[in-house]
């Protein structure tokens, strides 16, 4: 009952933030003199198309994932704010070395993966390194790890892992990872149950999307990792003092995060880019710092977060074609956030407070200790 | 003399129970005014509704003859009443001034007047009793708790509410927090002071309010009736009789100590120095001392969280000075942390998982990498049944529990585990005479089963009435070795402060 009280308060405070968010994009629509309800229909017009659909799932599987990375982190209290580096140096590295090597399928996907992960963990473990041996605050060295991978993933593209172009191509781009190492889209699947999504292809990623959010759960509630990972985000002290190695957990957890990290870039990369250039998406790690919170880092809440942002992005491409600025997006994720935030403070002081009460409540037993 | 507060048929009920059941109370002006009870009793939800944090159900509220609706800690503080609540509220990276004044800064403009609140803080604690531009993080517990009083005098209270101040205190702290409370009396302070420590009501109230399971059950007269007497009341049976006891110490050394030591953050002095310690198997070693002698840090030395930078530890002849605290408590060792909140409790997880904590690579609790829910939930309904954890159940988060329960159940994990060895700091913090009792039968019978306990206490009685074998630790090192047959509680005191050697 407990439990449900939970729940039903989080799924409460997060519909009313987005309600909340939706009218204060309306009203900054309406003085900027669009109309609100005009922008809303046909968003959601537009938005319900299966195709529409197809590709908001495609936009909330790398959002998923690097939710993911940061909801580890802070499960324990560490900020890991270097998704971002760490995901493009990733499949920068991953694309080179799918491009480079020559594997029958499944195991060409898996190379790719695989290398994507290690890069990830690499460039996170580091953050863990520099935190536990010197002292770096996490939230420091990963923000100056982001332009570092920034900086170095541009020198290594442009100088080492560049295709050379034909003449008039002026594309900087690693060259195409072959036939074998991409994987293959998910329309058979929706064409088995009778729905066409056109021209978007949806990812297969979105199955080890779904798979890896099982795999959070299982990690985090139900290993022995997981628990000393919460305890040390509930209590530093406490967990020292029960022989939590802090330094451990730290570079456990960065190299861990870094590792999911690896997984953001790979939906577009194995199913779309087939290659890295210098249009691949960027942002997406912090994009994932905000499904997180709004999620409240639970695989099934972040799961919503990341198709709801994924599907806002998608929904909000018509306004282009119709004129009205599509950066209302933006207001309204930022709005969805900030309120959703606030929503949670609150309510988990009530609920603190309800346990509470709930407990003495029951534990006043004028039944069961004396009368 | 005129009634300060005066509480009538105050009712407070929870879905299904009653937590406070028509109590009264009346404290009269300027005096100190004890209110005792057992953990559970009332006690906490009654002060909460005095204070305006909580609105009763029923009942009245009159402060000074006046009929009140307070409705938040606000409207309390406006009234004049102030609480010092037990677990300390202090910014430890500020000065003792700012604490102070902090939420209630005299200004001068836009300017907070410093000056001002300089005088009145010596105002209201007296000159030189506290120095307030000393940070907070420096001052011992005694000190903090009179950073405490002050803030509350300083928003103007003229009563007082104290949940369980002694609690924290060792007894030279609690003689001096009394002397304070005089003073305030004095002045014309009412103190409303919540314990369930009778020897010390007895010794500061000018009259005692009993309350069990939600009631008053009596008013006393502290000239009047005894401290047994008092007990009863509280609990509403009869008492554990005292201890009778035969030794089981054997000869057989468990863990054992040589001349260890560890210096402080800057290298520049031992915090502790040459400690040799033996614990033979059946016995119990009392460390007596005034906190902040080198207790806790003989208690990480040997339990491998801060390193050793002279000497050694053994571990039943085995050299586990470089060992990890993780594989000392696989080996046996069991800790009882002093410090609950920050060391020993996640606050905002279940009973079951706090209970995991430190076995958390042992069954019944883990197999292997996987947590085992079903054999931990067991085993932590165990220590709820043996110990006496008063809790709807085990999936509970332990912030709402109350102080006494949360210990019982560190207590109850931590025996059940059955270690070899257990170092227990202040294993009885907290809790009431009834449970207490337990829990010091239940390190009795698991001495008779060959465990051996180092036992530190800020409670004389306590340690005199368990230990086998007391020794004193003073600035860092062991001075004195005690027959606690022998020893009374006085002298151990005067040994404690180094006053006889």
């Amino acid at each position: 009952m407990r439990a449900n009280r939970r729940l039903v308060y989080a799924v409460v405070s997060s519909g009313l933030a987005i309600v909340f968010a939706l009218l204060v994009s309306a009203v900054i629509l309406a003085v900027s003199g669009n109309n609100p309800f005009e922008a809303y229909g046909q968003m959601f017009e537009y938005g319900v198309r299966v195709d529409s659909l197809a590709s908001a799932v495609n936009r909330a599987v790398p959002l998923y994932f690097s939710a993911m990375a940061v909801a580890l982190g802070f499960k324990m209290g560490l900020f890991n704010i270097g998704v971002e580096g760490q995901y493009r140096i990733a499949v920068l590295i991953a694309a080179a070395v799918g491009a480079a090597i020559a594997l029958p399928g499944p195991l060409h996907v898996l190379a790719i993966i695989l290398t994507a992960m290690a890069v990830g963990a690499a460039w996170s473990g580091f953050a863990g390194y520099l935190k536990v041996k010197r002292g770096v605050h996490e939230v420091i060295s990963t923000i100056m790890l982001n332009y570092v991978a920034t900086g170095m993933g541009a020198f290594l593209l442009a100088n080492w892992l560049r295709q050379e172009n034909p003449p008039g191509d002026l594309v900087i781009k690693t060259p195409e990872i072959p036939e074998s190492g991409r994987l293959p889209s998910l329309n058979q699947v929706l064409e088995w149950v009778g729905l066409d999504p056109g021209r978007v292809n949806l990812y297969g990623m979105a199955v080890l999307a779904v798979v890896a959010g099982f795999g959070f759960h299982v990690l985090i509630n139900h290993t022995r990792f997981g628990f000393e990972l919460r305890a040390s985000g509930a209590s530093a002290g406490a967990a020292r003092t029960a022989g939590i190695d802090p330094g451990r957990m730290v570079v456990l957890t960065m190299v861990i995060s870094g590792a999911i990290a690896g997984l953001v870039g790979m939906a577009h990369l194995l199913g779309f880019f087939h290659r890295y250039t210098i249009d691949f998406p960027t942002m997406l790690g912090f994009t994932g710092i905000a499904v997180a919170l709004l999620g409240r880092n639970h695989p099934v809440g972040m799961a919503a977060g990341a198709l709801l942002f994924g599907w806002f992005d998608r929904a909000t491409q018509i306004l282009d074609l119709r004129g009205i600025p599509k950066e209302i997006v933006f207001i309204l994720q930022g709005v969805i956030l900030l309120s959703v935030v606030v929503a949670y403070a609150v309510v988990e002081v009530r609920i603190r407070a309800a346990e509470s009460r709930a407990v003495t409540g029951a534990l006043r037993p004028g039944a069961e200790e004396e009368s | 003399m005129s009634l300060a507060i005066e509480l009538v048929g105050i009712t407070k009920r929870y879905p299904g129970v009653i937590a406070n059941d028509r109590i009264n109370l009346a404290v009269r002006e300027g005096e100190i005014h004890a209110v005792v009870g057992e953990n559970g009793a009332g006690k906490s939800t009654l002060m909460k509704i005095l204070y305006g944090m909580i609105p009763p159900d029923e009942g009245e509220i009159r402060i000074r003859g006046e009929a009140t609706g307070m409705s938040s800690a606000r409207d309390a503080i406006e009234a004049g009443i102030g609480m010092v609540h037990q677990h300390f509220m202090l910014a430890e990276q500020m000065t003792v001034l700012e604490n102070v004044i902090l939420g209630a800064e005299p200004r001068q403009g836009l300017k907070i007047d410093f000056e001002q609140a300089r005088r009145r803080i010596v105002e209201i604690s007296g000159e030189g009793a506290l120095d307030a531009d000393q940070m907070v993080e420096e001052l011992s517990v005694g000190e903090k708790q009179r950073v405490e009083i002050a803030k509350v005098l300083f928003r103007g209270a003229q009563i007082l509410i104290l949940d369980e101040p002694t609690a924290v205190l060792v007894p030279q702290e609690v003689e001096e927090l009394f002397v304070s409370l005089r003073e305030l009396r004095e002045r014309g302070v009412t103190i409303i002071f919540i314990s369930h420590k009778l020897d010390e009501v007895l010794e500061i109230a000018d009259s005692i309010t009993v309350i069990r399971a939600g009631r008053t059950v009596a008013t006393a007269d502290p000239r009047r009736i005894s401290t047994r007497d008092l007990a009863e009341l509280m609990v509403g049976a009869e008492l554990p009789t005292a201890e009778t006891r035969l030794s089981t110490v054997t000869d057989q050394v468990l863990l054992q100590a040589e001349g260890v030591g560890t210096l402080s953050e800057d290298e520049d002095r031992w915090v502790i120095e040459d400690i040799s310690l033996r614990i033979h198997r059946g016995e119990v070693l009392g460390i007596a001392g005034v906190e902040g002698n080198g207790q806790r840090e003989l208690v990480d030395i040997l339990m491998g969280l801060r390193p050793a930078d002279s000497g050694r530890v053994l571990l039943g002849g085995e050299d586990i000075t470089g060992m990890s605290t993780l594989r000392r408590r696989e080996a046996g060792i069991g800790l009882i942390p002093a410090d609950r909140h920050g060391r020993g409790l996640l606050l905002v997880s279940p009973l079951w998982e706090n209970a995991m904590l430190g076995y958390q690579s042992q069954p019944p609790f883990t197999r292997g990498w996987l947590v085992d829910g079903v054999g931990a939930r067991r085993r932590t309904e165990d220590v709820v049944d043996q110990f006496d954890v008063r809790t709807p159940g085990v999936e509970v988060k332990i912030h709402a529990l109350s102080g006494g329960n949360q210990q019982k159940l560190l207590v109850g994990k931590e025996m059940l585990a059955t270690p070899q060895v257990l170092l227990a700091s202040h294993p009885t913090r907290g809790i009431d005479v009834g449970a207490q009792a337990a829990v010091w039968e239940s390190i009795r019978a698991a001495r008779a089963e060959g465990l051996g306990v180092l036992l530190i206490s800020a409670d004389l009685d306590e340690l005199i009435g368990l230990s086998d074998t007391l020794m004193v630790i003073l600035r860092g090192r062991l001075v004195a070795t005690l027959d606690p047959g022998q020893v009374t509680p006085a002298e151990l005191g005067s040994y404690m402060t180094g006053a006889s050697q």
